[in-house]
């Protein structure tokens, strides 16, 4: 599979998802300039993490107006995969490709440890390769990854099955205790209604080998090369 | 001319600044002290003559890209 994984002027996991995507999973990956107007012939987009543009104004603002999201908007559009990660999460959110926004954590800290989160639905193409019921434990790092939606988006968010993970306990509950920044209802990744666009505020590129403590980041990229392999079988046939 | 634009986050949003300031001065003795809101300012100045078509065009932006509407809301003024 070829992935696309995009380039903004303060991106900083770029190379990490590129890494993961060619080195661990044997797939080709390239980054994306966000000058680009075109993404090539890319099977999937990553949105990677870091502080695009700076933060400037608020997280993701300036970048959903780059070059390059127009591409992506138009690639979402046909039904193209699109995973948004930490900044990624927040800039497709800005560009309204996700319902709700991203904002300060309700501490105020920036927050740099390892979570688990709980697979809330595996029918999506981001977690259909995820055991049911296992919680897979990353890494966040961020001060703005506080989900907020009101609460007619919300309620439809639960209604479609939308919400993709939660932040848990050890337990693989729930608690308040166990949210790291506020998010409602524990929310730390959703997708779009048509199931082909998909944020997370964790790093799975950043658990995706044992060398690292864990992997179980790969868990949601093998979800996605699961789904382009099954799309381009359907294709064939 | 000039666009004086205020940015505030929604009723509804949580402010965790908010609230920590408001803390702050209610420990700093300040008496009568209720919600706090912190949001931003923003001034830009323009070129052109033609207030209401400045109006027209600041409030485009500031609904694209100087604010969000999901989370904030903003007012502003043309002098």
């Amino acid at each position: 599979m070829n992935f696309a994984v995009l380039q903004f002027p303060g991106s900083n996991c770029d190379q990490d998802c590129v890494h993961v995507l060619r080195n661990v999973l044997g797939h080709s990956a390239r980054t994306v300039w966000h000058k680009d107007s075109s993404l090539g012939d890319a099977d999937a987009v990553l949105v990677p993490g870091g502080f695009s543009y700076g933060d400037y104004l608020r997280t993701g603002a300036i970048a959903r107006f780059s070059p390059v999201m127009q591409a992506v908007q138009n690639f979402a559009a046909n039904g193209g995969l699109v995973l948004g990660i930490c900044n990624g999460f927040q800039i497709l959110c800005e560009a309204g490709l996700l319902p709700g926004a991203l904002i300060r954590n309700r501490s105020l800290q920036f927050r740099c440890e390892h979570v688990f989160l709980k697979t809330a639905t595996v029918d999506s193409p981001f977690t259909n390769r995820i055991p049911q019921d296992k919680l897979i434990c990353v890494p966040i790092a961020h001060g703005e990854g506080c989900y907020f939606a009101d609460e007619a988006t919300l309620a439809k968010l639960k209604a479609n099955n939308q919400v993709l993970w939660r932040y848990v306990n050890a337990q693989g509950e729930a608690t308040e205790a166990a949210n790291p920044n506020g998010s409602l209802d524990n929310i730390a990744g959703i997708c779009n209604e048509a199931r082909n666009v998909a944020g997370l505020m964790p790093h799975p590129e950043r658990a995706s080998e044992q060398i690292l403590g864990c992997d179980d980041g790969k868990l949601i990229f093998e979800s996605l090369i699961h789904a382009l392999s099954s799309r381009s079988a359907a294709k064939a046939a | 001319m000039k666009a004086k634009i205020i940015v505030t986050p929604k009723k509804a949003v949580l402010d965790p600044q908010g609230k920590t300031v408001q803390t702050a001065l209610e420990h700093m003795g300040y008496k009568g002290i209720g919600a706090v809101h912190v949001g931003k300012y923003m001034e830009i100045e323009l070129t052109g003559t033609d207030k209401e078509a400045a109006r027209k065009a600041i409030d485009e932006a500031c609904h694209k890209l100087l604010s969000n509407p999901v989370i904030e809301d903003y007012r502003f003024e043309i002098e």
